[in-house]
């Protein structure tokens, strides 16, 4: 369907190193790496998102989180929110 | 009033008219009297016995004493009848009188009567009545008041003259005339002496309140720990969302925002810090003026290293500062060739020396001919492998030594003097000092000797030349397939020597103590070990046979020195051998197989030694190249890159790479000396070590100058034999060079050489 194709696509990229989809609740959907991982992932940058939403509107109501993008030494987690659902993409920056 | 003459009566119409005392006719009101002969009374009784009026009073008309009755009309009801009847003659008087005397008319009486008053009567003063006592005098008399006792009369006088006269007063004590007055003295009065034995008292009842405060421990239930589990999504419902709408259209929405961030991380890294990076490089390029390698220890043994060169090298794989070294004659190149016909003038040894005593080397390991190559057992370091000079393979078993080598510290402290054992070795310390190991006294060292020499018949026909140590995946039997046995792995040696062949041997289980002893009778052995030589590898002893021989390419060629590839190995210990080596095997296809293989003359040979079972020919694929001009004596993988090779020989040296078969990917020019050793830097990925046969190190940093050595160093006088270094810690790095003339040189790398740089 266009949803595998459009998450192939994503994890195609280069350096990207997994990418998982998580419902509003914080419950994984969809993942490339190992179910523990996922979750542990999944449990925690959803309260982050939660969090970091809440900062923006709290600031200005009008306003909104677009997108989020923690930067390790490692790699970058980026997580594109939405009313129900988050999409999760780990990277390794380009060197 | 009571009026007991007074009868009332009621008459009838009949009897007034009989007595002509009708009501409103004869009688009225105001002459209400009539008076009714007796005569008639009794008459109308008798004529009218009950009938009669006068019936209820015949007997008190019977009675009366007068003539006449008096009958009176009751207009008013006085007497409750309209009628009543005087009874008595006075009674009929007083009412007769009665009304005389008032303003109504009267009867016939009365007429009499009043005529008499209304007359003027004259006046007669009362005439005297006599006095009729009724009996009230004699109450009188009671009640009046009389002396009963005659009152007595006294008459009191005195002299007139006293009354009136002045009176004197005088005083006079009371108490000096006897009763002159009278007291009354108090006096316990006895009928009050009783004591009060009992008394009312009110009592009231009060609580006796007292204050106190306790206080408790509240103990309430507080979290120790939680444990949880994340909730998780049946596969159902994770299909269920993945199809449903709202999941497209968020990734519609999202995946753009997604992709242009997975592009700019493409593109660039924006966090990087460059002025860190450049920071880094100062640091490097500052340390140019320091000497690279410098002079750490050099060991020489003037007993069995005269005369002789070192022909290979080691660091002991985990004991620190231990190195061992092999020696062998210094021979001509017309001797090498005839190395059957050469005696043995001298024992040869492979020495261990410590770091910490530079004058005594810690072991020797006896070998049955001179040592070329040798090698420390990757899996237990205690295992060496040598190739001997006339293509015999050696196993010695250190394993009992090994305390002692770790406690080559002690050794160092002092030496102990033994007047027998003592040889030339020039001992000027007087200390004593007691071992803390067993084994043999004095300086001299332990003496080991070998555990296990290959069968002649089998072995090389030439010097072993190269000797390495397989990884424990592989094994290879007789149909010469490779086989991966992580459970029962045995360890595998590989050799070549210039008589064209490549053996690989096998080494198999040592703890057999069953078989022991019946491998002994199998064996036969031809000569005893000495008692204090382990039994490692008795059953191998002269009759170790190699797996598998090969002949790589082409016969003419001579094999000389021989590089394996790395696998990553699994530490295992050594297994019991089984001959039924076909269960519980796979085949594995991915692991190369491939090996480069140098010879005397100069070429490089790239093959593999998978072979078919078919086919015992060497397979099409292998390649050849010849660059150097004179024997390779250095073949080594880059222990970073597992594809690169250095090769070392004659007077130039390259860096080739598997895969590209057109030639090296680095070739260097003609060095105006032949070079002899080579080995890359275990810690910088672009930095190897060449040796010359001027006793020059050049020290090659690819990232700086490809087309000459960064730096080089004379180290000896005599050409470099064999480089071969160590990093013992991250601090320190050596490099083990070794001379013609039989010195061990350990030199430490300085920093810039031996810590790699970013992105090295």
């Amino acid at each position: 369907a266009e949803v595998e194709e459009t998450l192939k696509r994503i994890q195609a990229h280069r350096g990207v190193v997994a990418t998982m989809v998580v419902n509003a609740e914080g419950i994984p959907i969809r993942t490339t790496l190992d179910n523990s991982t996922t979750v542990q992932y999944a449990g925690l940058l959803h309260q982050l998102t939660m969090k970091a939403r809440s900062t923006v509107r709290d600031i200005d109501p009008q306003n909104d989180l677009t997108f989020l993008r923690i930067r390790s030494k490692k790699h970058e987690i980026m997580v594109a929110p939405d009313k129900e659902y988050l999409l999760i993409v780990i990277q390794n920056p380009c060197e | 009033i009571g009026h007991p003459e007074i009868f009332p009566l009621v008459f009838t119409t009949k009897t007034q008219e009989i007595f002509n005392c009708r009501v409103d006719e004869d009688v009225t009101e105001e002459n209400c009297f009539k008076l009714i002969k007796k005569e008639d009374i009794i008459q109308d009784l008798k004529t009218r016995a009950t009938i009669s009026d006068f019936h209820p009073i015949k007997k008190v008309v019977l009675e009366y004493p007068g003539e006449e009755l008096l009958v009176v009309f009751d207009a008013k009801f006085q007497y409750g009848q309209n009628f009543y009847f005087v009874a008595s003659e006075e009674a009929k008087e007083n009412l007769l009188k009665r009304p005389e005397t008032a303003e109504e008319k009267e009867g016939e009486k009365e007429e009499e009567n009043r005529e008499e008053t209304l007359e003027i009567h004259p006046y007669k003063p009362p005439v005297h009545k006599p006095w009729v006592s009724l009996g009230s005098e004699k109450e009188v008399e009671e009640e009046s008041v009389k002396d009963t006792v005659i009152k007595i009369k006294y008459m009191i006088s005195r002299v007139r003259k006293k009354f009136g006269a002045p009176i004197t007063f005088t005083d006079k004590n009371a108490s000096h005339v006897k009763d002159s007055y009278f007291e009354c003295t108090s006096y316990q009065d006895k009928t009050f002496s009783i004591k009060i034995l009992e008394k009312d008292v009110g009592i009231q009842m009060v609580p006796k309140v007292k204050e106190a405060s306790t206080q408790t421990k509240w103990t309430y239930p507080k979290n120790a720990a939680t444990q949880y589990f994340p909730r998780q999504l049946s596969n159902e419902e994770k299909e269920e969302s993945l199809s449903s709408e709202k999941l497209k259209e968020f990734l519609t929405s999202v995946h753009l925002r997604m992709e242009i961030a997975l592009q700019q991380n493409e593109i660039m890294n924006a966090f990087f810090d460059d002025w860190k990076a450049l920071a880094e490089d100062e640091n490097s390029s500052g340390g140019k003026p320091d000497v690279y390698l410098k002079a750490y220890q050099s060991f020489t043994d003037l007993r069995y290293f005269k005369n002789r060169t070192i022909s290979c090298v080691c660091w002991h794989p985990t004991i620190y500062g231990i190195i061992a070294v092999s020696a062998r004659d210094q021979l001509s190149y017309k001797e090498q060739v005839n190395l059957s016909d050469k005696s043995l003038l001298q024992q040869s040894v492979i020495l261990f020396w410590s770091f910490f005593d530079s004058m005594h080397p810690q072991l020797l390991l006896e070998c049955p001919e001179d040592i070329f190559c040798f090698q420390f057992s990757p899996s237990d370091p205690s295992i060496i492998a040598g190739g001997c000079i006339n293509g015999q393979v050696v196993l010695w078993d250190i394993s009992q030594h090994e305390e002692k080598l770790q406690n080559a510290k002690t050794v160092a402290d002092g030496i102990k003097i033994t007047a027998v054992n003592t040889v030339n070795a020039s001992i000027l310390n007087i200390l004593q000092y007691i071992y803390m190991s067993g084994g043999k006294n004095g300086t001299e060292p332990t003496l080991v000797r070998y555990c296990a020499v290959s069968s002649i018949q089998y072995s090389h026909k030439k010097p072993v030349t190269d000797i390495h140590w397989l990884p424990d995946y592989f094994e290879d039997n007789q149909m010469a397939a490779t086989f991966d046995k992580r459970a029962e792995t045995r360890v595998q040696l590989v050799t070549c020597s210039p008589d064209c062949s490549v053996l690989f041997w096998n080494i198999p289980a040592t703890k057999l103590p069953e078989q022991l002893s019946s491998e002994k009778v199998r064996e036969g052995e031809i000569f005893d070990m000495p008692p204090d030589v382990p039994d490692t590898f008795k059953h191998l002893n002269l009759c170790w046979k190699p797996l598998v021989k090969m002949y790589p390419y082409c016969f003419p060629e001579k094999v000389q020195s021989l590089n394996t590839l790395e696998v990553p190995t699994k530490e295992s210990p050594y297994t019991e051998m089984s001959n039924s080596s076909s269960k519980n095997l796979k085949v594995l296809q991915s692991i190369s197989t491939d090996f480069f293989v140098g010879t005397e003359d100069g070429e490089i040979i790239y093959s593999d030694w998978k072979m078919e079972i078919e086919s015992d020919s060497a397979k099409p694929h292998t390649q050849k190249d010849t660059i150097h001009t004179e024997t390779i004596n250095t073949l080594q993988r880059s222990p970073f890159f597992k594809d690169i090779i250095l090769s070392v020989g004659g007077r130039n040296f390259a860096i080739w790479k598997e895969g590209v078969t057109n030639g090296p990917i680095l070739q260097s020019s003609c060095s105006a000396g032949r070079n002899t050793a080579g080995h890359w830097s275990l810690t910088r990925p672009g930095v190897f070590f060449i040796g010359r046969d001027d006793g020059n190190i050049d020290i090659w940093d690819l990232l700086k100058k490809t087309h000459e050595p960064s730096h080089f160093q004379n180290i000896s006088e005599s050409m470099i034999t064999f480089i071969s270094p160590w990093t013992a810690s991250s601090k320190q790095h050596f490099l083990a060079v070794s001379d013609d003339l039989g010195v061990l040189h350990v030199l430490e790398i300085c920093q810039t050489l031996s810590h790699p740089s970013r992105n090295e």
